[in-house]
């Protein structure tokens, strides 16, 4: 018995130290991950003499806070915010129509070679981007689209398969019950989708929406094929003129960077427990 | 007479569809057909013309002329190809692997039951969701020779500072070391998959005398190794993609890319350069199409080596 229980009082001990070093290296890792942040939004605020002092000072003495605003008007930063906005909003609404759409098909009616077609498609998930680019360019060059935002928004009006598959996968868990009660009743495939379906779909549609709009606000070479003018540039390209102009400004190449960096990050805090929902349904593909 | 009785029999053996599976087959199509287009047009089409002109010399301005092997030809002497390519399996085969193994390290500190997740799990995720440009303009700054933080810190341990994207043998390593910030998304994934091992399969495990060790390596890791499976997949066709975050790093304002003696000079920035500072649209065709091919045989032999995924029955 004495033995059975000082047993059991050194597994608590020895739980108590592995949880205590299991604290410790997460902090550590949660302070090196914040760390970037933290030293952009401090650099940020620096004046252009702080910036090269060294040793740099962990926090500057007198905070600049009008660099944001200065930061705003070496380039159109408010033109290309709007930009990437426009850009990924209109992304985000021909993604979520066609998936929705499209994943119905795939889902929910029976027809002959459905699911055949859907492994096809579903293939192009593995399809490197670089394949396709270079006739795409040429096409929507023929077409005279290069220089607007056609070519990067229309595409993803016909479905995007990742997304089709996700929310495929949500109809499919769905009971057919629903739908056979709906059709009984007289509905439509159309009515049934739309009274039926999507209100159940609706957290589904939020976490392709929110990965849409985040995976376009962040793309880069997009943008750099496509948009020719600089007036249509979206946010990242004006980074990287911010970068290639004024090279040795860093104080306020942090502070639009951070600007930048706002929009999606807010989305986070505001959307948490969708994101969180969201990667744990797209890892559960394997 | 045979050609008829031949007719005769396929009219006769051929499941035919009836009205309501026609009429089902209409409909079915008529839902996906935005995917029939997609498809058609911006896959299925493309590829076949980045095949055909892969044969071609095409400047955009003349119209293209068939070389025949050419492009294909040249690539094995080009030499900053071969470095893009040498470049780019780095990151494939040393990158990816310590992104993978330190986010799943990250994620089972995680899921040691620890208090304030939400918190923590946001710290390593949000990382992942900001623009590309503007964290690299960040990561930039850090690894400055001169003015940056972490050549000040070997500096205030008593080392030689380190030419962080100048020296061309610490540009990949830093790049990666900056791609582990990135990858609080697989951390999430991985987390989301340990929490839905079985319980009371651990326990059971633990009561026949599994250390913490054993458990993870006999139970833990086989149980989520189809989520494994997928990021490897998903990561390994993104990694030969690699291009934002070494371009930000180390274009210039001439446009020029690559870094010191082309040391992250990578197969999509080289690709990028060929096809649209160059404007050799054929040869950078014949470029894409030998991606396809590497990443067709990637994922193959990755699919084909994949026995070591355990799916359970419930799944």
């Amino acid at each position: 018995m004495a033995v059975a229980i000082s047993w059991r009082e050194n597994r608590l001990v020895q739980d108590r130290i592995k949880r205590a070093i299991a604290y410790t290296i997460v902090m550590i890792m949660a302070f090196a991950y914040i760390f970037p942040l933290y030293w952009l939004v401090v650099t940020a605020l620096k004046t252009d003499v702080e910036i090269f002092q060294q040793p740099p000072p962990i926090f500057p003495p007198d905070p600049q806070w009008q660099n944001f605003g200065a930061s705003t008007t070496y380039i159109p930063f408010w033109r290309y915010m709007w930009n990437t906005i426009a850009i990924s909003g209109l992304t985000v609404l021909g993604t979520v129509l066609s998936c929705t759409f499209i994943a119905y098909g795939f889902a929910r009616i029976q027809w002959p070679g459905r699911n055949i077609l859907f492994l096809i498609y579903l293939s192009t998930i593995m399809l490197p981007s670089q394949v396709t680019l270079i006739p795409l360019y040429l096409i929507f060059r023929d077409l005279g689209w290069v220089g607007t935002f056609l070519p990067l928004v229309v595409p993803h009006f016909f479905g995007s398969a990742l997304y089709v598959f996700l929310l495929r996968q949500f109809l499919l868990t769905i009971p057919q019950e629903l739908s056979d009660a709906a059709r009984i009743d007289g509905a439509s495939e159309l009515g049934i989708l739309w009274h039926v379906m999507i209100p159940l779909m609706r957290p589904a549609l939020a976490v392709v929406a929110l990965f849409t709009f985040v995976q376009t606000y962040r793309d880069f070479l997009g943008p750099l094929i496509y948009l020719q003018n600089q007036q249509d540039w979206t946010i990242s390209l004006g980074l990287k003129l911010f970068q290639n102009m004024y090279g040795a400004q860093w104080q306020l190449m942090m502070a639009a960077s951070t600007l930048a960096m706002l929009p999606t990050i807010a989305l986070f805090f505001f959307t948490q427990k969708t994101f969180v929902r969201g990667i744990a349904l797209t890892g559960l593909k394997g | 007479m045979g050609w008829g009785a031949f007719l005769m029999t396929i009219a006769i053996r051929r499941p035919r569809l009836s009205k309501q599976q026609r009429r089902s087959l209409l409909i079915g199509l008529l839902f996906i057909s935005p995917a029939i287009v997609g498809f058609t047009l911006f896959n299925i089409g493309p590829i076949i013309q980045s095949l055909q002109y892969s044969f071609t010399r095409y400047n955009i301005l003349q119209p293209p002329r068939y070389v025949g092997l050419n492009n294909y030809l040249f690539l094995l002497e080009d030499r900053v190809f071969k470095i893009g390519i040498q470049n780019t399996l780095y990151m494939v085969l040393i990158g990816l692997p310590i992104h993978l193994v330190f986010n799943m390290l990250m994620a089972l500190l995680l899921n040691t039951k620890i208090k304030g997740l939400s918190i923590y799990r946001s710290i390593f995720y949000v990382p992942s969701i900001t623009p590309v440009v503007a964290s690299t303009i960040v990561w930039l700054w850090i690894f400055n020779g001169q003015f940056g933080i972490l050549n000040e810190f070997l500096r205030f341990i008593g080392l030689r500072p380190i030419g962080w994207l100048t020296d061309p043998n610490w540009v990949k390593p830093s790049l990666i070391f900056m791609g582990a910030w990135f990858g609080g998304n697989t951390i999430l994934i991985y987390l989301a998959g340990l929490q839905d091992v079985p319980h009371d399969l651990l326990e059971s495990a633990e009561l026949d005398g599994a250390n913490a060790l054993q458990k993870t390596f006999r139970i833990t890791l086989p149980m989520i190794s189809p989520v494994i499976f997928y990021t490897i997949i998903v990561n390994v066709i993104g990694y030969f993609q690699y291009f934002t975050e070494a371009w930000v790093m180390t274009s210039t304002r001439d446009g020029s890319a690559g870094g010191v003696a082309n040391s992250a000079m990578f197969y999509s920035m080289y690709l990028y350069q060929t096809a649209f500072q160059q404007f050799k649209m054929g040869y950078a065709s014949a470029q894409a199409w030998i991606l396809f091919m590497i990443v067709l045989v990637a994922t193959l032999i990755l699919f084909k080596t994949s026995r070591w995924v355990y799916y359970h029955a419930e799944e």
